[in-house]
């Protein structure tokens, strides 16, 4: 039907202007699980500082995808993949590129929230800053109080940062999980289905917080919930087995997609 | 009863199952109290003292079960500590480092040195153990850890320390086993966190596993003490089987359980037999705490887990 000039737009969109900077370049991306491919031939440059989400139906590859962008795919055995991916230009998989390194610029929110459940709220923000040595207290102190504003957490738990992290509500485990990942200062944040755990009011809160991270970093999200997707991104990918079926504005994708696969699972029709 | 017919065998059922759990209650209630019944004797003569009193003396009817409080506890306790960092470093490699293929072949040896019979143990002590002992390690500790209390006196190769060697590796298995499923128990989440912080692996089993199954690990460390407390077989033929309290660990020692199972058969008057059946419900006491205690831990590991720490 309006298939050639929505062809073009879709190209246009997904391989941003010039001036625009690019966090993550990725060309002929392919992954497998054994024998099972998992991605094929993902070509995708997504924004700096912007929100991109990922969404797409279970087992199209989208948390392959994102666990891809900072080798936490490495921890499941028997992976293997091709293609380019690099991270404000640096080669994520290059020779002697180390997967610590890139976790460190690269943080990760995951679908659960996951604080440890032996350390305190401060302990539980600082471990990152523990773990690159730094030991001085002043750092720790502004780097706690910073990252929590962040995360929007600050004035929640600003007089009980000694008692466990695990004693807070769901919602603010997760916020703490993201002041965690903010304090090592990620260039970019992945978040794996972070609200998928959470009750509306909570889930609105991560939402609202979403928007300031964009100031600062870059945030990919992988998401279920296409109206999450709709209302804190910037762009959208949609992912259908395995491949990167469309990409492009947010608005466009929801309103006026160019391929039918995205209209049909944007408008509920499958998935 | 208005039950249909049909639930006949499911109340039957209930019955028997009941039956056979309460059995086990009854019969260490019993054991508990043959084992006060046998010791009346000794308990009426001695009383509380029996427990703080070394004297050791069949002639002279004369019973104190210190020697043997301290013999268990001490040979257990160096089981311990070498047995549980063993055990626990095992697990670890198991479920975090060795590749998936290797795993089973490790898991079934460690199994397989759960079968050995005690006493296969106790030859291999007496024959392979204690002369290298005796003529190796004990000589090196003495010549540079010999300053130390614990490293002094005559080497005679069955020692404390021997027994303690002996019991370790006997519970070895079921320390590494339970630290096994403790580990694996470690939600993936907790180590994915320490991972995308950057965490090396060590800094993952360090923040992320060995903290969160800490009271996990220690339950299993409990449970191989309850293990080590009761060991008698290959104690007995390493240990010296000497009722003595002595700083070295080079001296011979003698521990409850070998000091019944070596004496009962020679116990001709009734308060010698009455004592050794005393020297039995201190084991079977200690035992049992040790186990309750165990349970408590682990139980506070997988119920409400270590989500909440206070």
């Amino acid at each position: 039907m309006k298939a050639s000039p929505a062809q073009a737009r879709t190209v246009e969109a997904g391989l941003p202007a010039e001036a625009e900077e690019v966090a993550f370049d990725i060309k002929n991306f392919s992954l497998w699980y054994g024998q099972r491919q998992a991605l094929q031939d993902v070509t995708i440059r997504i924004p700096a500082k912007k929100v991109t989400a990922i969404i797409g139906p279970s087992g199209c590859g989208k948390s392959t995808f994102l666990r891809a962008l900072n080798r936490m795919h490495e921890l499941t055995p028997g992976t293997r993949l091709e293609g380019s991916l690099r991270h404000f230009g640096e080669d994520l998989y290059g020779p002697g590129v180390e997967a610590v390194a890139i976790r460190r610029r690269v943080g990760m929110v995951f679908q659960k929230s996951n604080p440890f459940p032996t350390m305190s709220i401060a302990e539980n923000v600082l471990v990152g800053l523990r773990l690159n040595g730094v030991r001085d207290k002043r750092v720790l102190q502004s780097r706690l109080e910073e990252s929590l504003h962040m995360a929007a957490l600050w004035d929640e738990v600003k007089d009980v940062l000694n008692r466990p992290g695990t004693s807070l509500s769901g919602g603010q485990q997760q916020r703490l999980c993201i002041a965690r990942s903010l304090a090592v200062q990620p260039e970019t944040l992945l978040m794996d289905e972070p609200c998928s755990a959470l009750d509306p009011l909570a889930t609105a809160k991560i939402e609202e917080l979403i928007q300031t991270l964009r100031e600062r970093y870059t945030v990919v999200i992988v998401t279920h919930n296409m109206q999450q997707a709709a209302r804190c991104s910037d762009r959208t990918a949609f992912f259908y087995l395995g491949r990167l079926i469309e990409f492009g504005n947010t608005r466009n994708i929801f309103t006026s997609p160019s391929n039918p696969q995205t209209e049909a699972y944007v408008s509920g029709r499958f998935g | 009863m208005p039950a249909p017919g049909s639930r006949g065998p499911d109340i039957a059922f209930k019955w028997v199952a009941m039956f056979a759990a309460a059995m086990i209650v009854v019969l260490i209630v019993m054991v508990g109290w043959e084992l006060y019944y046998g010791s009346r004797l000794a308990i009426a003569k001695f009383g509380a003292g029996f427990l703080w009193s070394s004297e050791w003396d069949p002639v002279l009817e004369r019973f104190g079960a210190l020697p043997f409080i301290f013999g268990t506890l001490v040979s257990s306790l160096i089981a311990l500590l070498i047995a549980v960092p063993l055990g626990v470093a095992t697990a670890l490699f198991l479920t975090e480092l060795a590749p998936l293929k290797m795993r089973q072949p490790i898991i079934i040896a460690i199994e397989m040195l759960a079968a050995v019979p005690s006493v296969i143990f106790g030859l291999w002590g007496i024959f392979v153990l204690i002369p290298w002992l005796r003529d190796s390690l004990f000589v090196w500790l003495k010549r540079f850890l010999g300053f130390l209390p614990l490293f002094q006196g005559p080497i005679y190769g069955l020692s404390m320390l021997a027994a303690g060697i002996i019991i370790a590796i006997m519970i070895l298995p079921i320390v590494t086993s339970i630290s096994r499923e403790i580990l694996r128990s470690v939600p993936n989440l907790q180590r994915e966190a320490a991972y995308a912080l950057g965490a090396t692996r060590w800094e993952v089993l360090k923040i992320a596993v060995l903290s969160y199954a800490r009271r996990g690990l220690f339950g299993a460390a409990v449970l191989g003490l309850g293990r080590a407390l009761g060991e008698t077989m290959a104690v007995t033929m390493v240990i010296g089987n000497r009722p003595q309290i002595s700083a070295s660990l080079f001296a011979p020692g003698y521990t409850l359980a070998s000091v019944v199972a070596n004496e009962f058969t020679e116990a001709t008057t009734d308060l010698y037999q009455s004592a050794l059946f005393e020297i039995g419900l201190v084991l079977f006491a200690v035992a049992i705490l040790v186990n309750a205690a165990a349970q408590v831990m682990l139980k506070s590991m997988s119920g409400s887990g270590p989500v909440k720490v206070n």
